[in-house]
């Protein structure tokens, strides 16, 4: 229990603390982002500028925050994507079962093993490398898990008693799906959004560091990470602070996801 | 066994088709032309009218997968539009180079990873086990595009102890080629090292539990003869099947690593083909990378009875 507890607060606070400054980057930076200043270009960590400026006199900390509001916007909208779209085909799968769930399961499979990575690079070519590219090609490439996992708890939930009890009632298909069967299997997903958001946040910043993510000026963790290269001895500060923010929020968020599968999955108790 | 081995090859058939279905599609899913797609700048009016023959593009879609397919189990990736060259010899010398890097990485990781998480398992709750399970989600947390970074500005511009970036192959200078992929091994050897010690600990700790592993105890053996004879060796199997998926996942995604370092691998390929929408040469990098994903998968599993016999009498 020692443990579990320090996985809470240790990621929930790191966690909390990012998505605060997500949060406020969206609404207020202590500079403009965007702001170009050549007087002040690549100034050091000092009391006017926390964390510096970059090659154009940007301030990183502004930056950082506007940044921290595009990633969790684009990870979640991700998330929501491969949610919805992996219910659907996991619920359809799963309760239609014979051919319909063999053959949507055997396309399912083939793009599961892919490297996820590798289907959006793929997905990228065709959606274009923006924001929108990004959600539709990293929402693709993640949504066969999603169906798996929601595939398995409704193949398992559709013979229990009272989805029987609810189709007896003459209730509709339909109905039987979205009324009973649908809301449980909000467990499971929860435990698979948590770890996804991670997933697609780690690889958003690697297409966005890779070039193909949100365009410049924008900035992006991924992508200020990549500008840094060139100034790299000159500007340390400035491949320090993203990578340290990623990172963060991926151990913030793997602290959590360990929690809660721990929470759920109690012979697994500190196994991870 | 030959029906294990045989079951396992014709599961990785409808795999591989599905998958090039969907590299296939993929690119048919690009407005325009396929043919103009394909050839680029470089396309004539002939050259259009005698690719698109080729391609049998006035038939229907199930028979352009046909020809394509069919030219793909030949050898015949189609041509870049960038270099001219044949597809499939310019992706098979990414291959090595990004493989070598990739290789020598996991195998290093596993050979440190796998034994720290056995005792970190053993040692459940101890300070020894605390810290390998802090260090292992610290790393698992790092990107490697970072986590290279670092290393290029720790040990090549701060200590200059290795060269920055770039690479040498090793016919021409092997101490040279050595020494630049120490940073690249390095960064993807920590990374996996993470991802390796958590799998690890958490299939010795399932094995740990089970009652034979008591029986093992109580019948007053050594825990030196448990824990090799009974434990370990069981708690392989699932961690041997994760080495597979990050060999596998890490093709995928070398992509960055091989741009921090510079390196002109497989990955970098890819990247470099869809900036430059060489639409032949993205769909050669997609099936092959997917089809080594598979391979090594299927090699994994083959291999998999070695640590596990139940697996071949199921």
């Amino acid at each position: 229990m020692k443990r579990l507890s320090l996985n809470v607060v240790l990621g929930g606070a790191i966690v909390g603390i990012v998505v605060a400054g997500a949060v406020l980057g969206a609404v207020w930076t202590p500079y403009d982002p965007l702001k170009i200043n050549f007087v002040g270009r690549l100034a050091p960590p000092g009391a006017a500028h926390w964390f510096g400026t970059d090659e154009f006199g940007r301030d990183v900390l502004s930056r950082l925050m506007a940044a921290a509001a595009t990633s969790m916007l684009i990870s979640l909208s991700t998330v929501a994507a491969a949610g919805l779209l992996g219910t659907a085909v996991g619920l359809v799968s799963g309760y239609a079962r014979g051919w319909t769930d063999r053959i949507l399961m055997a396309f399912n499979d083939a793009l599961l093993a892919f490297p996820a990575i590798l289907l959006a690079l793929g997905l990228l070519t065709v959606a274009g490398a923006n924001s929108t590219g990004i959600i539709v090609a990293l929402g693709l490439a993640y949504t066969p898990s999603v169906a798996r996992i929601v595939r398995g708890t409704v193949l398992s939930l559709r013979e229990r008693e009272f989805v029987e009890a609810s189709r007896v009632m003459g209730n509709s298909e339909l109905y039987t799906v979205l009324r009973h069967i649908l809301p449980n299997c909000v467990g499971p997903m929860t435990v698979l959004a948590t770890s996804m958001f991670g997933w697609v946040l780690l690889a958003e910043s690697a297409l966005s560091f890779l070039g193909l993510g949100v365009p410049p000026p924008a900035p992006t963790w991924g992508n200020m990470l990549a500008a840094s290269r060139p100034f790299i001895a000159q500007a340390v500060w400035l491949a320090i602070f993203p990578g340290l923010c990623i990172s963060l929020t991926l151990l913030g968020i793997n602290l959590l996801g360990d929690a809660l599968r721990d929470r759920l999955d109690p012979r697994m108790r500190g196994a991870s | 066994m030959l029906h294990f081995v045989f079951k396992r090859v014709a599961m990785a058939v409808p795999t591989l088709l599905i998958m090039a279905v969907t590299v296939f599609v993929l690119i048919r899913l690009i407005p325009g032309d396929p043919a103009a797609l394909m050839l680029g700048d470089l396309a004539t009016p002939a050259s259009l009218a005698d690719l698109r023959e080729r391609l049998g593009l006035d038939q229907s879609l199930p028979v352009q997968f046909g020809i394509w397919f069919g030219n793909v189990l030949r050898g015949d990736f189609g041509i870049s539009i960038t270099s001219s060259q044949p597809v499939l010899p310019l992706v098979l010398d990414r291959f090595w180079i990004s493989a070598r890097v990739v290789l020598i990485a996991v195998l290093l990781a596993s050979l440190f990873a796998v034994p720290a998480g056995m005792v970190a398992a053993w040692r459940q709750n101890s300070s020894t086990d605390l810290f390998l399970v802090g260090l292992a989600t610290l790393l698992y947390s790092i990107p490697t595009f970072w986590l290279g970074l670092l290393l290029l500005l720790f040990l090549g511009l701060q200590l200059n102890w290795l060269p920055v970036v770039g690479y040498v192959s090793f016919s021409e200078d092997p101490g040279a080629a050595l020494l630049y992929i120490v940073m690249p091994v390095m960064t993807l050897f920590l990374h996996e090292m993470g991802v390796l010690i958590r799998m690890s600990r958490a299939s010795t700790l399932e094995v740990l539990r089970l009652d034979y592993i008591t029986h093992a105890r109580a019948k007053g053996l050594s825990e030196s003869a448990v824990l090799w004879r009974h434990a370990f060796k069981n708690a392989f199997g699932p961690t041997w099947t994760l080495i597979g998926l990050v060999l596998g996942n890490l093709l995928g995604g070398i992509a960055v690593v091989e741009t921090v370092f510079t390196i002109p691998g497989l990955g970098r390929l890819l990247v470099d083909a869809i900036f430059a929408r060489d639409y032949p040469v993205i769909q050669g990098c997609l099936l092959f990378i997917a089809f080594v994903y598979v391979a090594v998968n299927l090699v994994v599993d083959l291999l998999y009875p070695v640590f596990d016999p139940r697996v071949t009498a199921e």
